[in-house]
């Protein structure tokens, strides 16, 4: 048994940040790093893991590869571990990364920790932090099995560059079109020239106190000015202001930005449980009661639609 | 067309976090059930509306607690419920065996789910199920069109939204976008009470995940609160994200 494999989460051609944070975080574990890259024409990616420090670049292409599917992904691995023995893999708690995983880790009858938040792992023992209860509590788990299974979270891991060799490995091809159960019909990819919310180093975020697609414009402008992600409370989501996608929150995305800016958002519990992790937060709220000013490193009593314009003429100055 | 709903019983997502002997209370603890699971049961009852499954039958693994959401289910229009007895530190590949165990028996041609629990958060449960009935699965469904053996799902993927086709029998978690759950009438709280829910142990299947330690996060501190002109706060806000924060504006 050993190395740490780290599942690569791309699609097109385009790597994820995560996959550079997992990287990053695996290599402090002082075990061989691998990085795993499913997909089609996707050899040519090696040498952007190994300036993360991947001492191999395990390479799995075909045509069945070519987008995320369970069945095909599952059989694969499950037949590299079977042939490589690795201590520990790992995977972005994305909507694929999760669903690899947690099929993966029922065909091995195996625990997994899913949406991590930090990892203690070392010779093939893993313990590891997640957040539960929508953030009001932390839970530290051992996964008792071998290789040990975990899904990080989007932004929770510090970046660090460092060279490895990258070798690239091409193990042997074990699934077949036998094993695709899912077709996939249609993809329709969001459009939008905005960083997307789990990757974005600063959100901003609109409520209902934007009170209409005027008040999102100006929450847009502000994130525009700073290369932001754009994000919404469920009641803008629930007027049709914005889109599901961009929902923070429980039942939304759950964002780790340097900044978050809440504008018109009250700051109920179960938007906290999407946001409040973020390093720094401000906020802009008329009423000076609301529980979002509790987690506020910077809270604006006024209205954002005074307040806004002048914060973005003041950037710009 | 028979449809199974695996619901969880979790805590409001309003209740606040108290730890006792390094564990989460419950003590006085409103439980509901796992709204996404909520919004499953809704899903799988409209089903029958359309006249597409006969029976809905709600499963939930737990203590005698579940009963509760298994009642609720049924006041929403479930026909059938079954309590699955199981420790409530079982994990989720032990509450995924469990709960598959009597999924089997039942031989569903749909088994519906949300896609994570609200307390957990593991998002593992229903694929697990799914693997070890040797069923295909989608997660995070939007929306779904059974016909012809099949289901068809539109769900929340990476980067946009995916249609799916799965051969049935099938296992599919939902997202809450998918419905708006009904609220159950009075006249569903009394039928409730007459509609059958039988009791079984759960399959004695150990933990593979063990957990060490629960704390209380720490409580992040509220920092600066001001109140003035807008030209006031708004160059401030301006300064304090340019010479605090360090954000780069583009
Ligand atoms: C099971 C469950 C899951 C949920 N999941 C989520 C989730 O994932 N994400 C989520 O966000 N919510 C979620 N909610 C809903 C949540 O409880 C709140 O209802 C929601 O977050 C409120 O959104 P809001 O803050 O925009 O609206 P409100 O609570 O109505 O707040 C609007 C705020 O805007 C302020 N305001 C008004 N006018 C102005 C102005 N001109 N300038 C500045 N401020 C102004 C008001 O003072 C107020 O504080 C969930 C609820 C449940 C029950
Ligand atoms: N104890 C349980 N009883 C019934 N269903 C469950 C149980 N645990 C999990 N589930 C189902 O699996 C889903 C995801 O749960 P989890 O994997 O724990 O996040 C839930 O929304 C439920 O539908």
């Amino acid at each position: 048994m050993a190395g740490t494999w780290v599942i690569v989460e791309q699609k097109g051609g385009n790597i994820r940040k995560v996959t550079y944070e997992m990287l990053s975080e695996a290599k402090k574990w002082g075990d061989e790093v691998s990085a795993v890259v499913f997909g089609q024409g996707v050899e040519a990616l090696a040498p952007e893991f190994a300036k993360f420090g991947a001492d191999k670049v395990y390479v799995v292409e075909g045509d069945i590869f070519a987008n995320y599917n369970t069945g095909a992904y599952v059989a694969q691995l499950a037949a590299m571990i079977n042939e490589y023995q690795p201590n520990a893999i790992i995977f972005a708690h994305t909507f694929n990364g999760r669903d690899f995983a947690s099929r993966l880790a029922q065909k091995l009858e195996a625990g997994l920790a899913t949406d991590v938040i930090k990892a203690n792992v070392s010779a093939g023992k893993g313990v590891f932090t997640r957040s539960i209860y929508a953030g009001k509590a932390l839970a530290e788990v051992e996964v008792a099995t071998v290789p040990v299974l975990a899904t990080i979270r989007a932004g929770v891991m510090e970046l660090a560059e460092s060279a490895g060799a990258g070798a690239v490995v091409k193990p042997a091809i074990a699934a077949s079109a036998a094993d695709v159960y899912q077709v996939v019909k249609d993809f329709i990819p969001t459009v939008s020239a905005r960083p997307e919310l789990t990757e974005a180093d600063v959100v901003v975020s609109g409520g209902r106190g934007c009170k209409g697609p005027e008040g999102i414009k100006l929450v847009e402008q502000l994130a525009d000015m700073l290369g932001a992600a754009l994000g919404g409370s469920r009641a803008s989501i629930d007027s049709g202001w914005l889109g599901h996608e961009l929902q923070v929150g429980q039942t939304g995305k759950v964002v780790n930005p340097n900044l978050y800016i809440a504008c018109g958002i009250s700051g109920a519990i179960q938007h906290l449980a999407g946001m409040s992790s973020s390093k720094f937060i401000a906020c802009i709220n008329t009423d000076t009661e609301a529980p979002i000013f509790n987690v506020s490193d910077f809270g604006v009593v006024g209205d954002l639609f005074k307040v806004i314009p002048v914060v973005c003429s003041e950037l710009k100055k | 067309m028979k449809v199974l709903v695996c619901v969880k019983q979790t805590f409001d997502t309003e209740a606040k976090i108290e730890l006792k002997d390094g564990k989460i209370s419950d003590a006085g603890i409103n439980l509901i059930i796992n709204p996404y699971d909520e919004v499953a049961v809704e899903g799988g009852i409209q089903l029958k509306e359309k006249g597409i499954a006969k029976e809905v039958v709600v499963v939930s693994a737990g203590s005698d607690k579940a009963m509760d959401a298994i009642r609720t289910a049924l006041a929403m229009g479930a026909d059938r419920g079954i309590l699955v007895k199981q420790d409530t530190a079982a994990d989720e590949y032990a509450r995924a065996c469990a709960l598959a165990e009597v999924i089997k028996g039942e031989s569903p041609d749909i088994v519906l789910a949300g896609h994570v629990a609200a307390d957990d958060g593991s998002s593992q449960v229903p694929t697990r199920i799914a693997e070890i009935l040797g069923f295909p699965h989608v997660n995070v469904i939007t929306a779904v069109e059974i016909a012809g053996g099949k289901a068809t799902c539109t769900s929340e993927a990476d980067g946009g939204t995916q249609v799916t086709e799965v051969s049935l029998p099938a296992v599919i978690s939902s997202q809450v976008s998918w419905n708006e759950p009904r609220y159950p009438s009075m006249k569903g709280i009394m039928a409730a009470k007459k509609k059958p829910v039988s009791t079984v142990d759960a399959a004695a299947v150990a933990n593979k995940v063990a957990i060490v330690s629960v704390a209380l996060p720490p409580s992040k501190q509220a920092g600066i609160k001001i109140e003035d002109e807008p030209a006031v706060v708004g160059a401030k806000l301006a300064d304090w994200m340019l010479n605090t924060v360090k954000v780069e504006v583009k």
